[in-house]
């Protein structure tokens, strides 16, 4: 197997794209992460999206996307894994280089939310779960985390404003990210004083659905200074399942597969979270956040929510997270999510992250989640 | 989702049959083909009791498409006795009356319409249990 490192990286501001379709979106992620590479074609192409076949009636993005980015007769395909497409493109991506099969690969996401509103959205998201045993019934997105929720709350005896730090990380450091679709501060008055979702979740522990797209470049390690001086080594790759559905699990508050793809993760990389500078989580809701640091080592079962509160999360606590935004204010257009993340460490490990910069980082890691925790996808990036 | 689809799932959605492994004796619901716990074939029919309690809960404001007529509505985990949680809604209940832990007891009603044609597609919810005096 083979090193392999990002040498370029892409994205459309996260929001309401109104003059842009799927394809636009794709390719300027993909046109900007090709010039940021310098390269001018690709071996392969790995689109990660969830719902164009839903919203756009546009199945079969892989030639699509390709053709209309002028990169017409390359292998190109979609990979779909719900929330954690985009992800999933990426560790598809570093598959295919790490083999030996593909030198330069394209890994793309992308999402066009915007099209469709209302409860045919609801009804779109919501095919990430069981369609026999979980939809059938009424359930939503929104709804699954609820139920996950409200039972940690009664499990654990939390509030519901414990989760606020969360949410209050999140917008603040999205202030400084001119891609990010909230800009502005929250306070915890807001954050206790926010619209009722689907209790206990309200709108400020739920992330923005939004049209937006990302790319990262990959290519073998040692023919990374051909491109650029800026490469960012793999150091770690995976992919881990769960049940389905919710009430399929043995321990619905474990994010079991976050645990097994993180603790890959660290083996690959050979290292622990001690040694992890910044995490880019997947805060879809405040919840998942909590099961996130809790499953991949960061705090123990049931204490998650307690790295909000002290403010360890923060910029200049123990394990920064979400440092562009995260999901809550960058914006979740879910299936290009997990590239983004990718590409947000990808600028805090060359130290271009602007505003959002975290001093000294040398170690990244993403999580990038689909479902209510069915696909859970983790990287380990390293800086030059 | 088309007639042939419900059908094929109407003893579980009507009559709560799910599965006994008969390796390692652990009742299975929604019934599949291989035991989530060892592995092995299960497909030994069993008969849920329809009781339980609840294990979370929360009510659904903006509904997926085909529900709105429903909403508001609640929505639970539900721990069987025998030890599945089962998603489904709560029914004959007010949502302000509702706490995990609370007994609940299945039973069938219409889940929703399906189609232009207005399809009615039953199956099972949960209501609150009287306590046996
Ligand atoms: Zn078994």
């Amino acid at each position: 197997m083979r090193d392999v490192s990002i040498i370029g990286i892409g994205q459309t501001p996260v929001g309401e794209h109104w003059n842009r379709s799927l394809r636009h979106l794709a390719y300027d992620a993909i046109a900007a992460a090709m010039q940021d590479a310098g390269i001018e074609r690709a071996d392969a192409l790995y689109v990660g999206n969830m719902l164009s076949g839903e919203i756009s009636g546009q199945s079969h993005l892989g030639p699509l996307i390709a053709d209309f980015a002028g990169l017409r007769g390359i292998e190109a395909v979609k990979i779909e894994g719900a929330c954690a497409g985009g992800a999933a493109a990426v560790r598809i991506g570093y598959l295919a280089v790490a083999s030996g099969l593909q030198d330069i690969v394209i890994c793309a996401g992308v999402e066009k939310m915007t099209d469709e509103v209302g409860s045919r959205l609801t009804s779109a998201l919501a095919q990430a779960a069981d369609a026999d045993h979980e939809t059938v019934h009424g359930i939503s997105f929104v709804a699954l985390n609820a139920l996950l929720m409200r039972r940690y709350m009664y499990e654990y005896g939390v509030r519901h404003e414990d989760f606020a730090g969360f949410a209050i990380n999140s917008h603040a450091n999205a202030v400084g990210n001119p891609n990010a679709m909230f800009r502005r501060p929250i306070t915890l008055e807001a954050f206790k004083r926010a619209g009722m979702v689907a209790a206990p979740i309200n709108l400020l522990d739920s992330s923005p659905m939004a049209d937006g797209a990302a790319a990262v470049i990959l290519c073998p390690s040692e023919q990374a200074r051909e491109f650029t001086d800026d490469a960012v080594r793999i150091a770690a790759s995976a992919m881990a399942t769960d049940s389905l559905s919710l009430h399929d699990r043995h321990d619905p508050l474990w994010l079991q597969a976050a645990q097994d793809s993180a603790r890959r993760a660290y083996r690959q990389a050979g290292v622990g979270p001690a040694d992890i500078d910044l995490f880019e989580l997947h805060d879809a809701f405040t919840i998942m956040a909590a099961l996130s640091l809790e499953a991949t080592g960061f705090a123990d079962r049931g204490r998650g929510w307690q790295l909000a509160a002290n403010g360890d999360i923060r910029p200049d606590g123990r394990i920064p997270i979400c440092t562009m935004g995260g999901l809550k204010a960058r914006g979740h257009p879910v299936g290009a999510t997990g590239v983004y993340q990718i590409v947000e460490a990808v600028q805090q490990l060359r130290g271009k992250a602007g505003d959002c910069q975290i001093p000294n980082v040398h170690l990244a890691m993403t999580q990038n989640i689909g479902g209510s925790g069915a696909t859970i996808v983790t990287h380990i990036l390293e800086g030059g | 989702m088309g007639i042939a689809r419900d059908w094929r799932l109407r003893s579980q959605r009507y009559a709560l049959v799910g599965e006994i492994c008969d390796d390692c004796g652990r009742k299975i619901f929604p019934p599949r083909d291989v035991c989530p716990y060892c592995a092995e074939e299960a497909q030994t029919p069993f008969h849920f009791s329809g009781r339980g309690e609840i294990y979370s809960h929360t009510t659904i404001y903006n509904p997926p498409a085909g529900f709105e007529e429903f909403a508001p509505y609640t929505v639970a985990l539900v721990k069987l006795e025998e030890g599945p949680l089962v998603t489904a809604q709560l029914t004959d209940v007010d949502p302000q009356e509702i706490a995990i832990g609370q007994p609940v007891e299945m039973v069938t009603r219409k889940i929703r319409e399906e189609g232009p044609e207005g399809l009615i597609v039953y199956g099972y919810k949960f209501r609150p249990r009287l306590q046996a005096a």
